[in-house]
C-alpha cells in the first residue's frame, strides 16, 4: 500500500562560487585590523616561537608586534635610511636586517641596540637571512652580490657575485645547513652551497624575481616574479613543475600555511591566492584595498598579516572554533538511552518484533495529507519559511495548483495575509525558478481581490509594488533580448564560415543528397 | 506436433481480474474469475496455483458450492454453468443453459438450484433473475433447462442484486428502484427513491448487500451515499438511514461475517469501514492506488479482498491491514511509453499505476517491481490535469534509465526529464539527475545510444521534441570530491533543422550515426562531431516511424510515412533502396536479427509484415491478425533459442513479439499449439503437489538420472564417476532405517565429502575398480558373506571407508572391526 508522499521541493543548484572545506576555513576569520605604518610595508616575520610575535619592517622602522596588540610593543629604529627584511632565527632570539646603506644589523629580540654590524655590501641589501645552523647569515644587495657571514666574529666568509640584476629574495634550505637560495632580478633563481666557491643551479624564471620560497622538505621550490608563481622540482635538477598564472599584476609574496598544504601568494593585483599544493588549483581568495607588497602567516594560521604599498599592516585572526561543551555534556546520556539496545544482536531463538519506524512530516505535509488546502498555504507564508526556504513556499503553491484548490487557499484572507502574500509574490516572481508558478499565484490573487481594490491601503501598494517588479522584469528582458540578437547577429557570421569550410570538404555527399532527393 | 503455418496469436498477462467478486474458498484459496478463466491463488504466498480453462466466454460469477465447499460454480457468457473441484482443477459438470449469464448467486437454502441473471428474451437491455433447476444426471456435460423467473426488470451487474438473511428474500436495485422479493410469502416490494437530483445528489442506486443475520439492506448510490433499509416488509413503513463518506460513486459494499461491521469502496481509493450503522463511527484504509472495483470477504471473516481496476487484489486483515497484494499486468488507460524490454530482467516495462512504471515478468506473469516515477501523491478527481509518464528508455546495460513525465496540460506541459542508475547494492534504480523542462514543448521521442562493448562515458541520450529541436544529453563527471554523486547529465548539444518539429530519433547499431525525423524529412548525423551528414525524405506525408537495419543490414534506414509509405534507403549510396504502399503504425526492429516488423492498419484489421531490409519482399504476413488496432509491439528475447521447424518462423527464434493493441490487451505469437502451452505448467503443478521440491528431492533425482546414465555410458567420462562414487554414499544414507543409522555429526562429514568432486585424476584403472567394487557392494546387500573380498576393498581406497559404515549391519560391523586391526601403516605414505 502506498504511503503519503511529502511534496518535492525543488532543490536548486546555488549559483556562484562553490562552498568547499577551503571555503569554509578561510572564511573563518574576524573582522581584520588595519594598523597604519611610516612607509610601505615590504617585509614581515612571525617569530617561530610562542607568544608569536611579528616583525614589520616598513620604512626605517621594525616595529614588534604582539598577537593581539595594535600598538608595536617594541622597535627598532636604529636606521638611518630604510631597513629591509627584518627576520627572526629559528630560536626567535635574534633578529637581522639590512638597510639602505649596504650594512646588516643583528639585534637582540630583548635588547634594543644592534649586537652586530655587518659591513660589506655596496650597494642596499634587500635580502638577510639565518642559516639552519644559526651561526651563519646569507645576505643579497643591489650590488648583485650574496654573502655569507659568520655571527660571533660579525666577518664575511663568503661572497658570491653569481647574479647579474639586484639580488632581492632567497631562503634558506631547512633541511641542510649549508644549502640557501636567492632570486634576483636577473631572471634567475640560484642554489648556492656554502662549501663551494660557486652557485650550485640555476633556475630561470623568466621574469624578475620577486619571492621565493623553498617546501619544509626541501625538495619542491617555488619562484615569484612577473604573474607567475612557478613551482620546481630541486631533487630532479630543477625541473618546472607547473607554472601558475592566476594574479593579473606582479606577484610579489608568498607564503606557505602551517601544514604545507597550502601556498598563499600575495600581488600588486591586490589580491592574497590561495593554492592547493597537491593540485595547485587556486581554492581559496582574499581581496585587499591596495597593493600587496608582504605577507605572513602565523603559526596555526591563527593570523594573517599582510603588508602593503600605502603602509597599512593588515591584521587577521581567525574566529575561534565554537565548543559548546557544556551543551555536548548534557547530550551524552541522552545519546546513549537513545543507542541503548542498538547494538543487541538477536540470538537464533529470539524472536524479533520490528517496531514500525515513524515518519516525520511537516507541518504542510500533514496539512496537505487531510486536504486541508487553506491551512497548508498558510503553515507555509509563515516568516521563516517563507524567507529563507521560498522553494518550499512555491513548492506547495505548486502542489496545490496540481490539486486545483490553490484558488480557495488564497481566497477568503484579510489584509494583512493578503498583504503577506503579495509582498512574497512581488519579491520572488521575477526569480526564473518561481516565475511559472507565481504568476500563477498573482493572477489567481489580482483575479480574487479584484473587487476590493481601493479598500486598503497597504494591499494597494503592494499591487502597485508587484506592478513595478514585473514592469522592471519586462525591461530587463527586453535588454536580453536585444543583446541575444547581437550576439546572433555574431554568431551567425562565424558559423557562416565554418560551413563554407565544410562544403569544400564534403561537397561530393552533399550533391548526392540533393539529387537522389530530387529522384522521387 | 504443429502444422506449418499455424502461428496463432495468443492472449498474454490475463484478462481484468474484475469480472466477478473474488471467493475466499474454506482453506486459504482465493478464486477469482479472470477472461474466461478461472484463477486459484493462494491467499499466504500469493501465487497463482492454478488456471481453470474451459468457459468459451467471459466468466461472470463464481460461488462456491453451499453444500461442498471443496466445489465451485461459475457462470459464463457462453450460457453454461460449471462445476468445479477447485483443488484439482477439473471440472466435474457442466450444464447448459442456453443463453448468456451475466451473474450468479448459490443461496444455501434453495436445495439444487442456482440464481442466474439472463436477458429476457425478445427484449433488449432487460434482465431476469432466473432460478436453474441443476439436474443430477450421470454425465459430465447436462442441460439445465428447467428454468423459472424469479424477479424481472434487474440490473445485468451482480452487484444490483443480494440474497438476504438465509435466502428468505432477494433484492434487485435498479436505476432507482429496489424490489424485495420473499420467496416464502410470495410476496414483491417495490420502493423507488426520487428521481430529482436533490442537491446535486444522484440517487442511482450502484450496489447493493444484505445483512447476514438482520433484516437490513444495505444499498450504495451514485452520489456517494450509503442507505441502510429496514422494516422493508411493509410496503409503507420502511425505513431507510443515510451514511455518507464518499464523495463518488459507492461501487461495492460488503457486511462482515455477523454484521457488525459494514465495508464500502469507490473510487478513491479508499476502504472505508462502518462500525456501528447509528454513529458515523468509521475506519479508513486510504491510498489503495486504485479504484476499487468489489470487495469480498471471507467466511471466517479475518480477511477481506479488494479487487482493482488496475487488475490487483489487494488482501486485507480483519483489523483493517494492508496484508498483501496480488498485482498482474496494470492495464493503464493509455499506454504512453510504449513497450520496452529491460535489458537486465528481460521484464516489460510500461506504464503501471498512475506516476509509476511497472516492470513485468513475462514468464510468471507477475508483476516483478513498480518504479514510483513522478514520486508525487495521486490524487483521484475529475478534471485533475494530473502529471504522467511519457517516454522511457534503457541504456543497452540496463543501467541507465530516462524517464519523461508531463503533466496533461496541452499549452503549458510541465516537463521533466529523470535519469535513474542502477544500484547494484539495493537492486533498484536511483534517482541521479532530474531536469525540469529539458524542451520547451511535448518531447516526442527519446532513445539511448545504444553501445554494447563502449564503457560508460560514451553514453549519450537524444530527444527529440515539438519546440523544433533535438537535445543531445551526456554524462559530465563532477571534479570534486566531495560532491555526492560523481556523475550527472547535462546538455551537450542542440540540433534543429529548418525549424520542423522533431519526431524521432534512433541511433545506427555502432552508434555512430543519429536519424532523427523532422516532419517530412529524416536528417543523418555524425554522432561525433554532430554534423548534418544527409538527408532524405519521401512526400508526402510526414514521417511517422525510423529505424536503422541491424548486423548485415545495418547500411539500411527504414522509415514510415503517415501517408502509407514503408521506404528503405540506402545509406552508403544515399538513395533510395525500394519502397513499398502499405499504412504503418509500428515499426520494430528485432535487437538480435536483421528482422523488422512493421504491423499495419487497414480496413479494420491489423496485418503483420516481417522483413529484411535487404530485400522489399516480405518474409512473412500475417493477414488479420486481430481486429483491435495495435498500437504498440515489442521483441522479447529468449532466453534460449527455440526450436523451430517451420521455415517460416525462423525469425521468431531467437525472440519473441508482443503487441498490445488499444484495448490495452497484450498478446503475442506463438507456434506452439494451445495444448502445448498448457500442459507443461499443469504437469508441473501436479509433480510440485505430489513431492514438494527440496534440495534433497533434487539431489537424490539427479542421482537417479545419473545412474541411468550411467548404464548407458559406463565410466567414460572421469567427471561421471566421480559423481557416480558418490552416488552409492548418498544413497545408503537415504535407504538406511533412521534407527540403524550412526550420529548425525558422524555422518555429516561422509555425505559433505560424497558431494565434493576430488581433486586429482584418477588413473582409468582405479577407475574400473570403483566401477566393479560399486557392483559388489550392490550385491552386498544381499549376500553378506563376502566379507574377505570387502576388506580388500576397503583398505584400497579409503574414503570408503566411511560409505560403509552407512550401513552398519552386523557384518559390516565386524569387518569395521577387522579394519581397525589392519595395518595402516600405507597411511604415511601420502
Amino acid at each position: 500500500m502506498a504511503q503519503y508522499k511529502p511534496v518535492v521541493v525543488q532543490a536548486c543548484p546555488k549559483l556562484g562560487e562553490r562552498i568547499t572545506q577551503d571555503t569554509l576555513y578561510w572564511r573563518g576569520y574576524k573582522t581584520p585590523v588595519q594598523i597604519k605604518e611610516f612607509g610601505a610595508v615590504t617585509k614581515i616575520d612571525f617569530s617561530p616561537v610562542p607568544p608569536y610575535n611579528y616583525a614589520v619592517t616598513a620604512s626605517s622602522r621594525i616595529h614588534i608586534y604582539g598577537r593581539y596588540s595594535q600598538e608595536p610593543i617594541k622597535t627598532f629604529s636604529r636606521f638611518r635610511d630604510a631597513a629591509y627584511c627584518a627576520t627572526y632565527r629559528d630560536d626567535g632570539r635574534l633578529l637581522a636586517a639590512g638597510s639602505e646603506d649596504g650594512s646588516i644589523r643583528l639585534f637582540d629580540v630583548s635588547g634594543r641596540a644592534p649586537l652586530r654590524q655587518f659591513d660589506g655590501h655596496t650597494k642596499p641589501v634587500h635580502l638577510v637571512g639565518f642559516l639552519s645552523d644559526k651561526y651563519r647569515i646569507f645576505s643579497g644587495g643591489d650590488d648583485y652580490s650574496s654573502n655569507l657571514w659568520d655571527i660571533p666574529s660579525a666577518t664575511e666568509i663568503i661572497s658570491y657575485s653569481e647574479h647579474s640584476d639586484y639580488v632581492r629574495c632567497g631562503c634558506a634550505s631547512k633541511v641542510n645547513a649549508d644549502v640557501f637560495i636567492t632570486g634576483s632580478y636577473d631572471h634567475t633563481v640560484k642554489l648556492f652551497d656554502a662549501r663551494t666557491k660557486s652557485s650550485v643551479m640555476t633556475i630561470e624564471h623568466g621574469h624578475p624575481v620577486e619571492s621565493v620560497l623553498l617546501f619544509p622538505s626541501g625538495g619542491l621550490l617555488v619562484s615569484a616574479g612577473g604573474r607567475y608563481v612557478k613551482v620546481w622540482d630541486v631533487l630532479k635538477g630543477g625541473q618546472l613543475l607547473v607554472s601558475l598564472k592566476n594574479h593579473h599584476k606582479t606577484v610579489t609574496c608568498l607564503c606557505l600555511n602551517s601544514s604545507g598544504q597550502r601556498l598563499l601568494s600575495g600581488s600588486l593585483d591586490r589580491h592574497v591566492k590561495i593554492y592547493s599544493t597537491t593540485s595547485y588549483k587556486v581554492v581559496h581568495s582574499f581581496n585587499y584595498a591596495t597593493s600587496i607588497l608582504s605577507l605572513a602567516l602565523s603559526p596555526e594560521d591563527e593570523t594573517i598579516v599582510v603588508g602593503m604599498t600605502n603602509g597599512v599592516l593588515n591584521v587577521k585572526h581567525r574566529k575561534p572554533e565554537e565548543r559548546n561543551e557544556t551543551s555536548q555534556k548534557k547530550r551524552q546520556p541522552a545519546y546513549r538511552t537513545y543507542v541503548k539496545g542498538r547494538t543487541y544482536m538477536p540470538k537464533q531463538e529470539d524472536f524479533c518484533v520490528s517496531k514500525p519506524v515513524k515518519r516525520v512530516l511537516r507541518k504542510y505535509d500533514k496539512l496537505l495529507r487531510s486536504f486541508q488546502s487553506s491551512k497548508a498555504l498558510d503553515a507555509v507564508l509563515e516568516p521563516p519559511i517563507m524567507l529563507h526556504t521560498p522553494e518550499v513556499t512555491v513548492a506547495v503553491m505548486q502542489e496545490l495548483h496540481r490539486r486545483g484548490t490553490l484558488r480557495s487557499a488564497l481566497a477568503g484572507r484579510d489584509e494583512k495575509q493578503v498583504n503577506l502574500l503579495l509582498t512574497f509574490v512581488a519579491r520572488r516572481v521575477i526569480e526564473p525558478r518561481f516565475t511559472p508558478v507565481l504568476v500563477t499565484v498573482a493572477d489567481m490573487i489580482t483575479d480574487i481581490y479584484q473587487p476590493v481594490v481601493g479598500q486598503s491601503a497597504i494591499v494597494d501598494k503592494q499591487f502597485l509594488k508587484l506592478q513595478e517588479a514585473i514592469g522592471k522584469e519586462i525591461d530587463y528582458q527586453e535588454e536580453l533580448l536585444e543583446v541575444l540578437g547581437m550576439m546572433d547577429t555574431l554568431f551567425a557570421t562565424f558559423t557562416k564560415k565554418t560551413e563554407m569550410c565544410l562544403e569544400e570538404n564534403e561537397s561530393n555527399g552533399l550533391t548526392e543528397t540533393v539529387q537522389t532527393d530530387r529522384n522521387y | 506436433m504443429v502444422s506449418p503455418g499455424a502461428l496463432r496469436v495468443v492472449r498474454c498477462g490475463g484478462s481484468a481480474l474484475c469480472g466477478a467478486r473474488a471467493v475466499f474458498s474454506a482453506d486459504s484459496y482465493l478464486l477469482c474469475a479472470s477472461g474466461d478463466f478461472v484463477k486459484v491463488y493462494s491467499v499466504s504466498t500469493e501465487e497463482t496455483l492454478r488456471l481453470m480453462g474451459g468457459h468459451a466466454d467471459l466468466v461472470t460469477g463464481i460461488q462456491l458450492n453451499p453444500h461442498n465447499h471443496m466445489q465451485l460454480y461459475s457462470s459464463s457468457l457462453d450460457g453454461t454453468i460449471k462445476l468445479w473441484d477447485f483443488m484439482d482443477g477439473i471440472p466435474i459438470k457442466t450444464f447448459m443453459v442456453g443463453s448468456k449469464l451475466l451473474a450468479l448467486y448459490t443461496p444455501a437454502s434453495a436445495e439444487d438450484s442456482v440464481f442466474v441473471v439472463i436477458p429476457k428474451k425478445g427484449e433488449r437491455d432487460t434482465f431476469q433473475l432466473v432460478s436453474v433447476k441443476l439436474t443430477k444426471g450421470a454425465g459430465q456435460d447436462l442441460e439445465a433447462k428447467e428454468l423459472s423467473v424469479v424477479l424481472d426488470g434487474v440490473g445485468s451487474s451482480m452487484k444490483h442484486i443480494a440474497f438476504g438473511r438465509e435466502g428468505e428474500y432477494v433484492v434487485s436495485v435498479k436505476e432507482v428502484n429496489l424490489q424485495v422479493y420473499f420467496f416464502k410469502r410470495k410476496l414483491l416490494n417495490r420502493f423507488s427513491l426520487s428521481t430529482m437530483k436533490t442537491k446535486g445528489g444522484d440517487n442511482h442506486f450502484s450496489c447493493v448487500m444484505c445483512h447476514p443475520t438482520e433484516d437490513c439492506i444495505a444499498t450504495g448510490h451514485a452520489d456517494g451515499k450509503i442507505r441502510l433499509w429496514r422494516n422493508f416488509h411493509h410496503r409503507k413503513e420502511y425505513t431507510y438511514s443515510t451514511l455518507h463518506w464518499h464523495h463518488d460513486i459507492v461501487m461495492d459494499l460488503a457486511f462482515s461475517m455477523e454484521g457488525t461491521r459494514l465495508l464500502s469502496g469507490g473510487v478513491e481509493s479508499v476502504l472505508v469501514q462502518w462500525h456501528n450503522e447509528s454513529s458515523c463511527q468509521k475506519d479508513f484504509l486510504p491510498r489503495l492506488g486504485s479504484p476499487i472495483e468489489s470487495i469480498a470477504m471471507s467466511s471466517d471473516g479475518t480477511l477481506c479482498c479488494t479487487l482493482h481496476t488496475d487488475n490487483r487484489i489487494t488482501i486485507i486483515n480483519s483489523n483493517l491491514r494492508f496484508s498483501r497484494s496480488i498485482q498482474g499486468l496494470i492495464k493503464s488507460r493509455d499506454v504512453k511509453t510504449g513497450l520496452v524490454v529491460d535489458p537486465r530482467t528481460k521484464a516489460l516495462v510500461l506504464n503501471g499505476e498512475p506516476g509509476h512504471l511497472q516492470f513485468y515478468c513475462l514468464q510468471s506473469d507477475q508483476q516483478l517491481f513498480s518504479l514510483d516515477i513522478v514520486q508525487r501523491q495521486y490524487i483521484h478527481q475529475a478534471g485533475l490535469k494530473q502529471s504522467d509518464l511519457v517516454k522511457v528508455a534503457f541504456s543497452a546495460q540496463g543501467t541507465w534509465l530516462a524517464t519523461v513525465e508531463e503533466s496533461e496540460e496541452v499549452t503549458d506541459p510541465e516537463l521533466q526529464l529523470k535519469l535513474w542508475f542502477y544500484n547494484e547494492e539495493t537492486q533498484s534504480f536511483k534517482l541521479n539527475t532530474r531536469i525540469n523542462t529539458p524542451h520547451d514543448n511535448h518531447i516526442t521521442d527519446m532513445c539511448f545510444r545504444d553501445m554494447d562493448e563502449l564503457e560508460d562515458d560514451s553514453l549519450i541520450l537524444v530527444t527529440t521534441g515539438r519546440d523544433c529541436v533535438f537535445k543531445v544529453w551526456v554524462m559530465v563527471e563532477d571534479t570534486d570530491p566531495e560532491a555526492q554523486q560523481s556523475v550527472s547529465w547535462s546538455c551537450d548539444f542542440v540540433g534543429s533543422y529548418h525549424n520542423y518539429q522533431a519526431t524521432n530519433c534512433c541511433f545506427s547499431e555502432d552508434g555512430s550515426l543519429l536519424a532523427v525525423s523532422f516532419e517530412e524529412t529524416v536528417t543523418v548525423w555524425d554522432s561525433v562531431t554532430w554534423d548534418l551528414k544527409c538527408t532524405f525524405c519521401h512526400p508526402p506525408g510526414n514521417i511517422r516511424n525510423i529505424c536503422f537495419g541491424r548486423l548485415t543490414c545495418s547500411k539500411y534506414l527504414i522509415g514510415a510515412t503517415d501517408y502509407g509509405f514503408l521506404c528503405c534507403w540506402n545509406l552508403l549510396t544515399c538513395a533510395l533502396e525500394w519502397s513499398a504502399h502499405l499504412n504503418v503504425v509500428v515499426l520494430q526492429p528485432d535487437p538480435l536479427s536483421e528482422h523488422i516488423a512493421a504491423v499495419s492498419w487497414l480496413s479494420k484489421e491489423s496485418s503483420l509484415f516481417v522483413f529484411k531490409p535487404n530485400e522489399p519482399r516480405p518474409i512473412y504476413i500475417q493477414r488479420n491478425l486481430c481486429k483491435e488496432k495495435i498500437l504498440l509491439a515489442a521483441f522479447v528475447p529468449r532466453d534460449e533459442p527455440e526450436i523451430i521447424r517451420s521455415e517460416k518462423y525462423l525469425w521468431l527464434r531467437r525472440s519473441q513479439l508482443f503487441f498490445l493493441t488499444d484495448t490495452q490487451e497484450l498478446m503475442t505469437l506463438s507456434t506452439k499449439s494451445l495444448e502445448e502451452r498448457l500442459t507443461p505448467s499443469s504437469k508441473q503443478l501436479a509433480v510440485e503437489e505430489s513431492l514438494p521440491v527440496t534440495p534433497f528431492s533434487l539431489l537424490l533425482g539427479k542421482h537417479r538420472r545419473q545412474k541411468a546414465q550411467e548404464d548407458i555410458d559406463l565410466g567414460k567420462l572421469v567427471v561421471h564417476n566421480k559423481h557416480e562414487q558418490a552416488s552409492p554414499a548418498v544413497k545408503e544414507l537415504l535407504h538406511t532405517p533412521a534407527h540403524v543409522l550412526p550420529s548425525a555429526s558422524f555422518l555429516c562429514t561422509i555425505f559433505i565429502n560424497s558431494l565434493l568432486i576430488s581433486k586429482e585424476n584418477k588413473s582409468a584403472e582405479e577407475v574400473a575398480d570403483e566401477v566393479e567394487m560399486e557392483s559388489e557392494k550392490t550385491e552386498d546387500n544381499s549376500d553378506e558373506d563376502d566379507i574377505t573380498e570387502m576388506e580388500q576393498e576397503d583398505t584400497s581406497h579409503m574414503e570408503l571407508l566411511g560409505e560403509m559404515t552407512c550401513k552398519l549391519s552386523k557384518s559390516q560391523e565386524k569387518e569395521l572391526r577387522k579394519i581397525r586391526k589392519t595395518d595402516y601403516s600405507w597411511i604415511s605414505a601420502f
